[in-house]
């Protein structure tokens, strides 16, 4: 049984026993563990940050936009923190790893931690996340991992109507007034250093590479730069210039938000442990 | 027609359109409700998140309200209570063959 059904199928997480799990030596298996974290927790996230417009969007029918971003990735989220769980064989369910670790052993890129900042903020991490997404997604759709496949395969839909709901909000934001550009093109100015870690790798990335289950991340960065330049073109945004900084979210080495963050994603799990609803 | 249509939307609001939903192909589209946005994309756009979040539809249409012509509703003895006593109207008096099924 695949992830993708499992979840569909059955509301107990302990049914994770049912995941027919694909035969890989140790090192090619906890480098997948780690590599579902980083994809897992990016989503999980940002799904959070996302969710946290409930109540605060500028119109109702955006709120219910931004409610489906956040439903979306968190929905990703448990597909894949739930193969991470069967694959590390220790009986981590999507909720113990979603919710009872500590900020070390979270391994989002950093970007997804970043505070939402006003809307046009949030709807341009949304679009440069979004976008890369895309491209990621599509890739993992023909990984030679089934589980990693399936859930690309439903994932990939979604984040295409992220990245055009969101490219639709950049243009309209920095091709709009005096006011709203500035604070689109801000809010560019800040994220884009942010993206650079998207793209550095280390040998775990090699590694799922060379077994064809993930694609290297350095290939995805030009492909991603010619799919966010028209937008940001049509939107009259100036693309920031290369910065050497570098976050280090996928490594565990987090921002000062995260730790704000996580108490409050926590705090149902930590106050009510195995709590169900 | 108690509104006129007009090409300059409010500032302080965006425009409302009505929101068409085909639940499936083979079926018409039914109005389920409206939304406020500033375009026809956009209002695509929040119509699906609002309308088709529990698989709803296959198709949507948007039309801006203010195009809808609608009828008077102080006019409604002289439009529909005509037809109230036209019961032979109604093809409930013709015997079907026992072939023709489900109509």
């Amino acid at each position: 049984m695949f992830v993708t059904e499992l979840l569909q199928t059955t509301p107990d997480p302990a049914a994770e026993t049912a995941l027919t799990l694909p035969d890989y030596d140790p090192e090619t298996q906890a480098a997948l563990f780690r590599y579902l974290l980083r994809l897992g927790d990016s989503v999980l996230i940002l799904g959070q940050r996302t969710s946290e417009w409930c109540g605060h969007a500028p119109v109702l029918e955006e709120e219910m936009a931004l409610a489906n971003f956040g439903l979306d990735l968190i929905g990703q989220a448990r597909m894949l923190l739930t193969y991470a769980g069967a694959l590390e064989g220790k009986g981590r369910d999507e909720d113990t790893l979603a919710f009872l670790r500590y900020e070390h052993e979270y391994r989002n890129v950093t970007m997804t931690e970043l505070p939402n900042g006003d809307f046009a903020r949030t709807m341009v991490r949304h679009f440069l996340f979004a976008s890369w997404m895309v491209l990621l997604w599509a890739r993992l759709q023909s990984s030679a991992d089934p589980h990693l496949a399936a859930i690309a395969g439903k994932a990939v839909k979604e984040a295409r109507y992220h990245q055009r709901h969101a490219g639709g909000w950049v243009v309209r934001l920095g091709d709009g007034t005096a006011l709203s550009h500035d604070k689109t093109q801000a809010a560019l100015d800040d994220l884009w250093p942010y993206t650079a870690e998207w793209f550095e790798s280390d040998e775990d990335d090699a590694r799922l590479a060379q077994a064809g289950i993930a694609p290297h991340p350095g290939e995805l960065a030009a492909p991603w730069r010619e799919t966010v330049t028209p937008t940001l073109a049509e939107a009259q945004l100036r693309m920031p210039p290369e910065s050497p900084f570098r976050s280090h979210g996928r490594w565990g080495r987090h921002s000062e938000h995260m730790g704000h963050l996580l108490p409050e994603m926590q705090y149902l799990q930590r106050a009510y442990p195995g709590g169900k609803w | 027609m108690t509104q006129t249509p007009t090409d300059t939307p409010r500032r302080d609001e965006w425009p409302l359109w009505e929101v068409f939903v085909r639940a499936k192909n083979g079926l018409e589209h039914k109005h389920c409700g409206s939304v406020h946005a500033v375009d026809a994309r956009m209002a695509l756009e929040l119509a699906r998140d609002l309308y088709t979040r529990r698989q709803e539809g296959v198709s949507i249409w948007v039309v801006r309200s203010d195009q809808i012509v609608a009828s008077d509703p102080d006019a409604k003895p002289e439009l529909f209570d005509p037809s109230a006593d036209k019961i032979y109207r109604h093809p409930t008096f013709y015997r079907l063959p026992a072939e023709v099924d489900h109509m």
